[in-house]
């Protein structure tokens, strides 16, 4: 166990938050009882778990974060096969799918950029068609090909950014280190989802995509963008070696691509005729429901800090 | 010894398999039946449905849950011991060689014991995610104990996960509908409707990909 100081601090503050969360959620329920504070109270009891499990997983060893955070991505993937329209015939293609995962992971883990950053976009995606032409069914192939390719670059390639993500900030992030790193970016991420949630209920007027996902509206949006900018200001430069105007540039780009990455599993959703990804989560819908935001945030922040400050540019 | 050998391979490895590879989001797990005896009904696509079955409820009822299947599938080798033995399957003759009026006789003297009985009365596997029609066995069953509450169960996915003729298991997450339990009134034909009534509208709850 060997944590970095200023991600136990930022950990102690997040846990802070949460009780005060909890707290104002209680105290909601005692004066208005009803669905919508049993709802946020459900809410609240799984940000508990996952904030916990995310906690365990994160100080114990980054062998262990890096399996935690591969196991996210194999249950993405498995509801995200689930959901989708599949073909008997392609039970192999699958399971090489499946297969994949622990793969981009150990990629990530040993800190092989080449390699983590072809794996999937060029050798799978040449790999997993020629599997499936081999097996002889043209009818839906290129429907098959369409939605394994992109399931497997959306679950897989995209969140296995957070693990590669551990390995560079080791090396490049000072003494907040990968676990400084990941936090920065997963704590920015649902912080936005939350403050635009919040922005949104209390000021939302003018809906950005309403035939995806009618309860997005530009004040939510921008109201949480500046909000997530402004938080990574002051937590940048404390958890990464960014000084706070990159950091909350980054916080700025983090807030954007979240949304995006949620009316884009938005959209997914609505096209299979869906509400929630799935039931894991009590309040929170599946699994894909809680990282659509990390599916675009994680890579455009870890290439954002890759040219910048990894790559010395800044 | 063979009960913790049981207990040890539901507890260690057919549940954790079940929640960490697999996954079940099962709707209404309320409504299973609580104590025996009892009468679960459910429709058959996968080796996996007996044990994903028998995994969602409490391990305390493990000695209670009896699966009912038949004896000729099984055999007698290694495999009819551990489904015997490990499984804790109550065996059905369908041979012939046991008299008709005597084959329920088993199932029969389990439920007078306070057993959950575990029936799938499509009798065969068959076609992945399609059901097929419902044997009468369950009928008959139920009507020698008409006190006997029955649970419709409605499971999609392990079909799909590992369909019969293949031993090649690939993950899809389990969707498991309860419905509301019901006993025998009227006669076996009315039951059954019944049965076919349930089962179905369960599996109009869900909203299930296609498959082909």
């Amino acid at each position: 166990m060997n944590i970095p100081t200023p991600v136990l601090y930022a950990i102690g503050a997040i846990f802070g938050l949460l009780i005060l969360a909890t707290i104002l959620v209680w105290w909601i329920g005692k004066n208005k009882p009803g669905d919508a504070s049993d709802e946020l109270m459900l809410r609240i009891k799984s940000w508990w778990f996952m904030i916990g499990v995310f906690t365990i997983a994160m100080v114990i060893d980054r062998a262990i974060s890096t399996i935690f955070l591969g196991f996210i991505s194999y249950l993405a993937l498995k509801e995200f096969f689930s959901l989708i329209p599949t073909r008997r015939i392609d039970r192999l293609v699958l399971l090489f799918a499946y297969l994949c995962v622990p793969i981009q992971f150990y990629w990530a883990h040993i800190g092989w950029y080449g390699m983590f950053v072809i794996f999937i976009p060029v050798w799978m995606f040449l790999f997993l068609p020629m599997v499936m032409v081999l097996q002889g069914q043209t009818e839906g192939f290129l429907r098959a090909v369409g939605t394994v390719s992109w399931g497997l670059m959306m679950t897989v390639f995209t969140l296995s950014h957070t693990a590669m993500m551990l390995a560079e900030g080791d090396l490049s992030n000072g003494v907040a280190a990968g676990a400084g790193l990941l936090l920065f970016l997963v704590f920015m991420t649902q912080f936005n989802d939350v403050a635009q949630f919040t922005w949104g209920k209390l000021t939302g007027k003018h809906a950005i995509v309403p035939s995806v996902s009618p309860k997005k509206t530009w004040e939510g949006f921008i109201g949480g963008a500046i909000s997530t900018a402004i938080l990574a200001a002051f937590v940048g430069p404390y958890l990464t070696v960014m000084p706070w105007l990159w950091s909350a540039a980054a916080g700025a780009m983090i807030a954007v691509s979240g949304f995006i990455g949620d009316v884009n599993m938005s959209a997914v959703k609505r096209d299979l005729q869906v509400k929630d990804s799935g039931g894991l989560i009590p309040g929170h819908g599946g699994i894909l429901d809680r990282v659509d935001s990390l599916t675009y945030a994680a890579p455009v922040f870890l290439h954002f800090f890759y040219y910048f400050f990894i790559g010395g540019r800044a | 010894m063979i009960r913790l050998l049981r207990l040890g391979f539901f507890a260690l490895i057919v549940r954790p398999v079940l929640l960490l590879i697999l996954g079940t989001n099962i709707r209404n797990r309320e409504r299973l039946p609580a104590t025996g005896p009892a009468i679960i009904i459910a429709n058959h696509n996968s080796h996996l449905d007996t044990l994903a079955l028998m995994s969602m409820l409490p391990l305390a009822d493990l000695p209670k849950l009896t699966p009912v299947a038949a004896v000729d599938y099984f055999g007698q080798g290694a495999f009819g011991w551990f489904a015997k033995h490990i499984i804790g399957i109550l065996p059905i003759d369908r041979s012939g060689k046991t008299p008709r009026r005597n084959l329920l006789d088993g199932a029969i003297a389990a439920l007078d014991e306070g057993k959950i009985l575990i029936l799938f009365p499509e009798g065969t596997r068959g076609e992945p995610e399609r059901i097929a029609t419902y044997k009468k066995g369950v009928a008959h069953l139920v009507k020698a104990r008409p006190e006997v509450p029955v649970t419709p169960v409605f499971m999609h996915g392990l079909g799909k996960a590992l369909p019969r003729g293949t031993y090649l298991f690939v993950p899809f997450t389990c969707d498991v509908f309860v419905g509301e339990s019901w006993t025998y009134r009227g006669d076996v034909n009315a039951f059954m409707e019944r049965l076919e009534e349930r089962m179905s509208g369960l599996a109009a709850r869900g909203n299930f990909p296609a498959w082909e």
